[in-house]
């Protein structure tokens, strides 16, 4: 088994056991996984609900940079960064 | 018991307690009832059998509560969860209220049609526990022949299945040498996560101690060559790496600290802040058959016993590490110095450390043979340490 890298066209997705949930009781978007969750800010779920295996990384980027008028080089960092950290854990695949 | 809407906890909880959140994880032991007899368990000693246990609408009724208190995770453990008849219908139940739902198991018990029901019910991961990395030695550990080889073929299971797998293995004397071993092994299998426990000494494990503990030495090589595996397959697996209590230097955060984050709900229906709780004299536990798991959450006196840090004594009182391990564990204060309200004695700051060191070296000296094994139907007999 190899470690997998994003590249613009990655269709990255959250692996099975790991879910999306808007939690109720705290008021705030949370990733379940294995044993952990993580506490996710609105742009992470953002993301993250464009993750859906059928979209390349560059048309997330692309989606967002408009969404948030906002510089897709920045934007590309935020993407790349939230992804890898997902990717590390063995959370997401491509 | 009826269903709780989410409760209004900082309004009704003690002053010196800072703002009680909302629990996000819950250990349901569905069952004592388990056929390995692992000496490290951390099980009571005395257990009650398949009698006493909570039948399926008491379960089901708990889960309602915990979904609606805010409870996010919900491990399923025993024992051997697998050994409950209506672990499907528990696990849909669950599922069905957005509760993501761990099977801890040892493999025995299931097979691959129950196997594939319960994927299909929805559950959402699975951990698996491994003695040891080789077949012999695990089911010598775990008391049951052919106990190894029906782990890989669960492990199998999950893997056609597409669900996610954590291999959980408890370091002792007699596996320390193998624990990077566990870890290749656990690569091979497809696990997306391991756990590497060092054993911690309670329930089971407290009462074989002389017979578990490694060398710090020994202790030390398996650690570093775990250590030396998360670069290695960084991306491929997660490690999480507990540590050898005895040989550390500050105590683990036990639970993140007592009564914060998750709670512990006994075949029996007893709610506890972790699984050795009841070994401390004196505390008052409520049982969630008699009372709504928001208000035992909020109020029961064993959960506020040792919350916020009133209850703590120098050098807690005035640490700048309190808000980091809340003083270690307080059942392992009791354990080891009698007084459950003292820093855990693990803690190099502790005056009573020197007895760690002293335990440790005397523990390890002996030779690995005739641990009590794990069993239901020994619970009655002497007490530990």
């Amino acid at each position: 088994m190899t470690v997998e890298e994003l590249a613009p066209e990655s269709r990255p997705h959250l692996l099975r056991g790991v879910k999306l949930k808007n939690d109720q009781v705290r008021k705030t978007w949370v990733l379940l996984a294995p044993e952990r969750y993580l506490r996710l800010n609105a742009i992470s779920v953002d993301i993250l609900q464009r993750c859906d295996g059928a979209a390349a990384l560059s048309t997330i980027v692309d989606d967002l940079a408009e969404k948030y008028s906002a510089d897709r080089t920045m934007i590309e960092r935020d993407v790349r960064s939230l992804l890898n950290s997902l990717l590390e854990k063995r959370m997401l695949g491509l | 018991m009826t269903t709780q809407s989410t409760p209004q906890v900082s309004a009704q909880a003690p002053a010196q307690i800072p703002a009680l959140q909302p629990p996000s994880a819950m250990l349901a032991e569905l069952t004592y009832r388990c056929p390995l007899a692992c000496p490290y368990c951390s099980n009571p000693l005395q257990m009650g059998g398949r009698e006493t246990e909570m039948p399926t609408d008491a379960w089901k009724d708990i889960f309602t509560q915990a979904a609606a208190l805010g409870i996010l995770h919900v491990h399923m453990s025993g024992g051997e969860p697998a050994s409950r008849r209506d672990l499907r219908e528990l696990v849909a139940h669950c599922a069905s209220l957005g509760l993501y739902t761990n099977l801890i198991t040892s493999g025995v018990g299931l097979t691959k049609a129950s196997f594939a029901e319960l994927a299909a019910a929805g559950l959402d991961h699975v951990q698996l526990s491994i003695q040891d990395a080789e077949a012999k030695s695990a089911d010598w550990i775990g008391g049951y022949e052919g106990g190894f080889a029906k782990k890989l073929e669960v492990a199998h299971w999950v893997a056609e299945e597409g669900l996610p797998l954590t291999i959980n293995a408890v370091i002792h004397r007699a596996n320390v040498a193998r624990a990077a071993d566990m870890v290749d092994f656990a690569v091979r299998l497809g696990a997306r996560r391991i756990e590497i426990a060092h054993t911690q000494y309670y329930g089971w494990a407290l009462r074989n101690r002389s017979h578990l503990m490694p060398t710090r030495a020994q202790s030390e090589k398996a650690y570093a060559e775990v250590e030396e595996r998360r670069e290695r397959y960084k991306g491929q697996i997660v490690i999480d790496h507990v540590a050898p209590d005895y040989h550390a230097k500050f105590p683990k955060a036990c639970m993140s600290g007592w009564g914060r984050m998750s709670m512990n709900v006994t075949p029996q229906g007893k709610v506890l802040p972790c699984h050795a709780a009841e070994t401390i004299p004196g505390l008052e536990f409520w049982n969630a058959r008699e009372k709504s798991l928001a208000d035992i959450w909020t109020n029961s006196p064993g959960f506020n016993a040792y919350r916020g840090d009133d209850w703590m004594q120098e050098p807690c009182r005035s640490c700048e590490r309190k808000t980091v391990d809340f003083g270690g564990c307080r059942c392992q204060a009791m354990a080891l110095v009698g007084d459950a309200a003292a820093c855990d004695p693990i803690c190099s700051k502790s005056p009573r450390h020197d007895l760690i060191a002293e335990i440790a070296a005397r523990d390890s000296a002996e030779e690995v043979a005739g641990f009590t094994p794990r069993r239901i139907e020994r619970a009655r007999e002497k007490s530990p340490v």
